[in-house]
């Protein structure tokens, strides 16, 4: 009965009044608007490439760049092709973001604390601190912190020393290193080693303990393999004291490790900029678990260490983790304005590429590229969080 | 008799005076556990050890004078702003005509702050705004009613921030409902667009669709066909804005009860009817605030123009910077431009803090 009083109405109603085929027609419409500005766009760009005789293609990765680079993580010179250039300015924006993010976290977290606090100054010093770098363009904040370097610190010769080893000027932040020894490679390894161990131990702990019921002190093992084993490695290896002190040498210091004011000034406009959004993001993290969490935690006897453990970061962590990941991510995309204070980044490279091959398109597209390897793999990595994350209701 | 007795007692006993008053907020607030103590102490020598040599470069030792000669005193130079703020507030624009742009940014910062009070939101402050754009534009361009006429060219400054950042806005906030309807959509050939482009759009930084406006976007038009730097720049920033803008409208259509779509159907609506009239007006009043934030991010994007060599506010404080009589004192101007910054964001977040206020009792 149904069916047939369907089929009447189906056949009643015009082609232009039936929503299924409007809509197959407005899609169609909507595609060929696309391929037409398409088609108009590439007809113009191919025919202006070839009246200014500007090569297509990205053979250019594979000619001599012919440019220096200021930093470099990599053995780097003019001779080397464009496709090592770029290379080098992809490891130089990853440098700068992973630092910079582990910086912001660490200060973000903190001003966050502070923000909650129930001493007064402290709580109105981060507001303070919230409200006045939210509100200064990050691009300021990097002319600012650059200038900084340039005009405000001193020459090398009256370099500012707060203690002895580290050394502050307008040349960058030069502070001693040890010297390099063998043994530093095996502590790295050490290290890694003791990480892995920690997470099989902590697996292995929780195990046990949903079958027995006994506890391990996972948190105080963990502590000691990761500073024992390295510790370890290192008195095996001979225990290396020696250091490598910067020394004036002339016009500037030998020895010791320099970071650049570009890079310093990038670092700092960038963490102290997005700390303060992080800042907020862990405030509101934090107020979300209501209080009576604390309460019914104390209620069945939980330690403080066991309550922060395992009621109040897995709630907090839940609203945290997604806005964090995005500032993360804002962090990584402003890191691009180091082109405006001569940081030699991805965009900065791929800048001078593009200015001395005239080949824009393959320029900015390579750099959208690489940021959209950035924000898609973050975005998967927030799926599978969220999904990993999301509440089970019951 | 007893139950007298405790009244009056209770009236006559006082709380202690480390409780109350001065002393009590203090010692609530600051001095509560040693701890709190101890980070008191930290903070108040912190502060004063930091801020006591700043205020005395900034006021104390500062020339303040067009003509004081700043390389003697030991203070802040804000010669540099009283010199220059003809230059680093509206770049090449003449300065024989400057009451037009200033007109135009008084006419712009009074119609921001009547608009501020959501009671004097209706038709009439929708053709006023209007208007007083159609007016703004008039005074900065010139060319006809007998004022000289200035080449977009020459516009510089903070007219160049503020024209970006309100046009933008303007701009992008239509397109960007657009792309969240169609993100929305039911048919999968509009949605693959859209989502591709606002996904792509917010994956990438604005920066490399800046460097696509100066560079790449000349060789799209056809031979003989070219468009300023200014209006290149300015449609990259609304292409960027658009993207975030639609994120923001689909958070709102998403909180849309889903009732109101099938009342809307079963009345007999269309697709257009039910989302001028039923879903946006209350989608777009739910997403005032973020939108706001929106706004305060464009507003601050805008300086990025500077990389690509047009004199926005930033770009025209260092163009000053660069004269050597004024080499050296970067810390005074950004100081200044950054004070210009800050002024309006806070104002704008303020604002979106209150408006979220007032919202928040609504549904």
């Amino acid at each position: 009965m149904n069916k047939v009083i369907n089929n009447k109405s189906s056949e009643t109603i015009s082609f232009w009044y039936d929503p299924d085929k409007r809509s197959i027609f407005y899609q169609i419409g909507a595609a060929c608007l696309f391929a037409f500005v398409a088609w108009y766009l590439i007809s113009n760009t191919m025919a202006n490439l070839e009246r200014q005789s500007i090569a297509t293609g990205f053979g250019f990765l594979n000619k001599e760049a012919a440019f220096e680079i200021g930093e470099s993580l990599i053995e780097y010179s003019a001779a080397d092709r464009y496709a090592r250039a770029l290379s080098v300015g992809f490891l130089n924006t990853l440098l700068v973001s992973f630092i910079g993010i582990l910086l912001t976290v660490v200060l973000g977290t903190f001003i966050g604390v502070a923000r909650l606090s129930k001493n007064w100054l402290i709580n109105k010093c981060a507001a303070g601190y919230i409200e006045l770098f939210q509100d200064i363009p990050v691009l300021l904040q990097l002319f600012f912190w650059y200038a900084f370097f340039y005009e405000m610190l001193p020459s090398p010769r009256e370099a500012l020393s707060p203690f002895t080893g580290l050394f502050l000027c307008n040349r960058g932040l030069i502070f001693g290193i040890p010297q390099a020894h063998p043994v530093y490679k095996y502590m790295l390894i050490a290290i890694l080693i003791a990480v892995i161990v920690t997470f099989l131990l902590k697996k292995w702990a929780k195990k046990r303990q949903d079958l027995t019921g006994k506890a391990f002190p996972v948190f105080y093992t963990s502590i000691a393999l990761i500073l024992g084993l390295p510790f370890a490695s290192w008195l095996i290896g001979g225990a290396p004291t020696e250091m490598s002190i910067p020394v004036l040498k002339g016009f500037n210091f030998k020895g010791g490790l320099t970071i650049s004011p570009e890079f310093a000034a990038l670092l700092l406009g960038l963490v102290l900029y997005t700390a303060a959004f992080v800042a907020e993001v862990v405030r509101a993290g934090i107020q979300a678990v209501s209080k009576g969490q604390t309460e019914a935690a104390m209620a069945i006897g939980l330690k403080p260490g066991q309550l922060l453990n395992l009621i109040i970061l897995p709630q907090a962590l839940r609203v945290i983790i997604p806005p964090l990941t995005s500032q993360m991510l804002n962090l990584t995309k402003n890191s691009s304005l180091a082109v405006a204070i001569g940081y030699p980044d991805f965009v900065s490279v791929a800048g001078t590429a593009i200015n001395q091959t005239g080949q824009a398109i393959e320029g900015v597209m390579l750099i959208m590229i690489v940021y959209l390897i950035f924000s898609l793999s973050t975005s998967a990595f927030m799926n599978w969080y969220n999904k990993k994350m999301a509440i089970v209701e019951r | 008799m007893e139950l007298n007795a405790n009244n009056e007692n209770e009236v006559l006993v006082k709380p202690p005076i480390s409780s109350v008053g001065v002393i009590g907020w203090i010692k609530g607030n600051l001095f509560s556990s040693p701890f709190n103590t101890i980070l008191t102490i930290i903070i108040v020598s912190i502060l004063w050890f930091s801020i006591l040599p700043f205020l005395n470069w900034a006021l104390i030792d500062s020339s303040w004078l067009p003509d004081a000669n700043c390389r003697e005193s030991g203070g802040a130079c804000w010669s540099i702003i009283s010199s220059n703020y003809k230059i680093i507030l509206f770049g090449f624009y003449p300065q024989d005509i400057l009451w037009r742009p200033i007109t135009a940014i008084v006419m712009l910062v009074s119609l921001l702050c009547i608009s501020r009070n959501r009671n004097y939101w209706n038709a009439f402050l929708g053709y006023s705004w209007l208007i007083s754009l159609i007016i703004m534009g008039i005074l900065l361009k010139g060319g006809i009613l007998g004022l000289e006429p200035v080449d977009i060219e020459r516009w510089g400054g903070i007219i160049l921030t503020l024209l970006l950042s309100v046009f933008g806005l303007t701009a992008a906030y239509p397109l960007g409902i657009i792309l969240a309807l169609g993100r929305q959509s039911e048919m999968p050939v509009i949605k693959t667009f859209c989502i591709f482009y606002i996904e792509l759009i917010r994956g990438v930084p604005l920066i490399s669709l800046l460097f696509m406006s100066s560079v790449v976007f000349p060789l799209f038009l056809p031979e003989g066909v070219s468009i300023n730097a200014i209006l290149r720049a300015q449609v990259a920033i609304i292409m960027f804005t658009a993207a975030y803008v639609a994120e923001v409208v689909r958070g709102g259509l998403q909180g849309m009860n889903k009732g109101q779509f099938e009342a809307a159907d079963s009345i007999g609506l269309n697709y257009f009817q039910t989302m001028r009239l039923i879903i946006l007006p209350q989608a777009l009043k739910i997403v005032i605030p973020p939108s706001v934030s929106v706004l305060i991010s464009a507003f601050k994007d805008t300086s990025l123009v500077v990389i690509i060599g047009l004199y926005d506010l930033l770009k025209t404080t260092q163009t000053t910077l660069s004269e050597p009589k004024w080499m050296g004192f970067s810390a005074e101007a950004y100081i200044f431009i950054a004070l210009i910054y800050f002024v309006c964001c806070f104002f704008m977040s303020n604002y979106s803090r209150k408006l979220e206020k007032e919202l928040d009792t609504g549904l």
